[in-house]
C-alpha cells in the first residue's frame, strides 16, 4: 500500500504506523463535567465501519509526522491524506 | 592500539575505510559535523531571516540544499539536520547556539550517525534492493528518511552517481554489512 504523504509524496506503508481512528485526536477536556463518560467513549469506543474510515498514521521511519488519512477499509482505496497538525488547526486546536 | 584515547571511526578503525566492489564504491566518512535545528514554536520566521543571514540554506521537504560551509536536510516541519566541515566546525553547536540564541533548539546529533558515501554509476539499480524510496524518481538534491534493514537511515544525493547513507552509529556494522551485501548482488 502507497500512502501518498501531503509533503512528501508517494510512500510505501511499511514506514508507516498506524494508530487508529482519527477520532482519537478529539481528547475530551479532563475537568469538564461528564468527564468521566466521556473518557470511557473516548478510550474504548470505536466505529468499525466497512467503507471510508478517517485513521491516524505515523511516518515514523520517515519524517515522524501525524497524518489523517482517509481509507476506504473494503477496497483500502485511500482518497484523502492531511497533516494532522493542519486538522487540528482547522478545528481551532494547537497553534 | 597505539594510542588508547584516539577515538575510533564508527566501523571501529583508527582511519574510515574505503572499499570498492565491482563498480561499487563505499566509503566511510568521519568529515561530517552534524547539528539539529528545531525552530521554537512562534519564531519560524525569525529562524528563517537568521539563517539566510548566517549562510545556512534551510531546503523544503524532502530536500538537501549546499551553501559555501553549510548545507542542511529537511528532518521534518520546520526541522533540519545542518552539515559543516568537522575539521573546523567539530563543536558545532556551540558554533550554531550564539547565532539562532533562543530561537531555535539545538542538538549535537555528529556522533549519533555513521556516514557512508557511495558511488556507483546506476545507484537506483543497487539502491531499490535496500529501500523502497523510489531513488530513480528523486534527483539530485533529494534527501529523505527511510529503512534500511530495518534501520531507519537519511538518503541523501548529492550527485547523479553519489549518495550518502546517514544511519545510526550504534548499528553502523549491520548497515556496512547491508551495503555491501547488495553492492555484491548488484555488480
Amino acid at each position: 500500500m502507497i500512502i501518498n504523504h501531503p509533503l512528501l509524496g508517494p510512500r510505501d506503508s511499511q514506514e508507516f504506523v498506524y494508530l487508529g481512528d482519527a477520532a482519537l485526536i478529539h481528547r475530551p477536556d479532563g475537568m469538564a463535567d461528564g468527564s468521566l463518560d466521556k473518557f470511557i467513549d473516548y478510550a474504548y469506543l470505536r466505529d468499525n465501519p466497512a467503507g471510508e474510515h478517517r485513521e491516524l498514521w505515523y511516518h515514523e521511519q520517515g519524517d515522524r509526522s501525524w497524518l489523517v488519512v482517509t481509507r476506504n477499509t473494503v477496497t483500502h482505496e485511500i482518497t484523502a491524506v492531511e497533516l494532522a497538525r493542519d486538522v487540528a488547526r482547522r478545528e481551532g486546536r494547537s497553534k | 592500539m597505539a594510542n588508547p584515547l584516539k577515538s575510533l571511526t564508527p566501523l571501529g578503525h583508527d582511519a574510515p575505510i574505503t572499499e570498492t566492489i565491482g563498480a561499487v564504491t563505499i566509503t566511510e566518512n568521519t568529515g561530517t559535523a552534524l547539528a539539529s535545528l528545531a525552530a521554537r514554536l512562534g519564531y519560524e520566521v525569525e529562524v528563517a531571516s537568521i539563517a539566510q543571514t548566517a549562510a545556512i540554506p534551510l531546503p523544503g521537504p524532502g530536500r538537501i540544499e549546499f551553501a559555501e560551509t553549510y548545507a542542511a536536510i529537511w528532518l521534518g516541519p520546520e526541522q533540519w539536520m545542518i552539515e559543516a566541515p568537522f575539521a573546523t566546525h567539530e563543536d558545532i553547536t556551540a558554533i550554531l547556539k550564539p547565532i539562532f540564541t533562543e530561537t531555535a533548539s539545538i542538538t549535537e546529533q555528529t556522533d549519533a550517525w555513521v556516514r557512508f558515501d557511495i558511488t556507483a554509476p546506476d545507484l537506483p539499480a543497487l539502491f531499490e534492493r535496500l529501500f523502497n524510496y523510489d531513488l530513480r524518481r528523486a534527483g539530485v538534491g533529494a534527501a529523505t528518511r527511510t529503512v534500511i534493514d530495518h534501520l531507519g537511515c537519511y538518503v541523501i544525493r548529492r550527485a547523479d552517481t553519489e549518495v550518502s547513507i546517514l544511519g545510526p552509529r550504534s548499528s553502523a556494522h549491520s548497515l556496512h554489512h547491508a551495503l555491501t551485501t547488495a553492492a555484491k548482488a548488484t555488480f
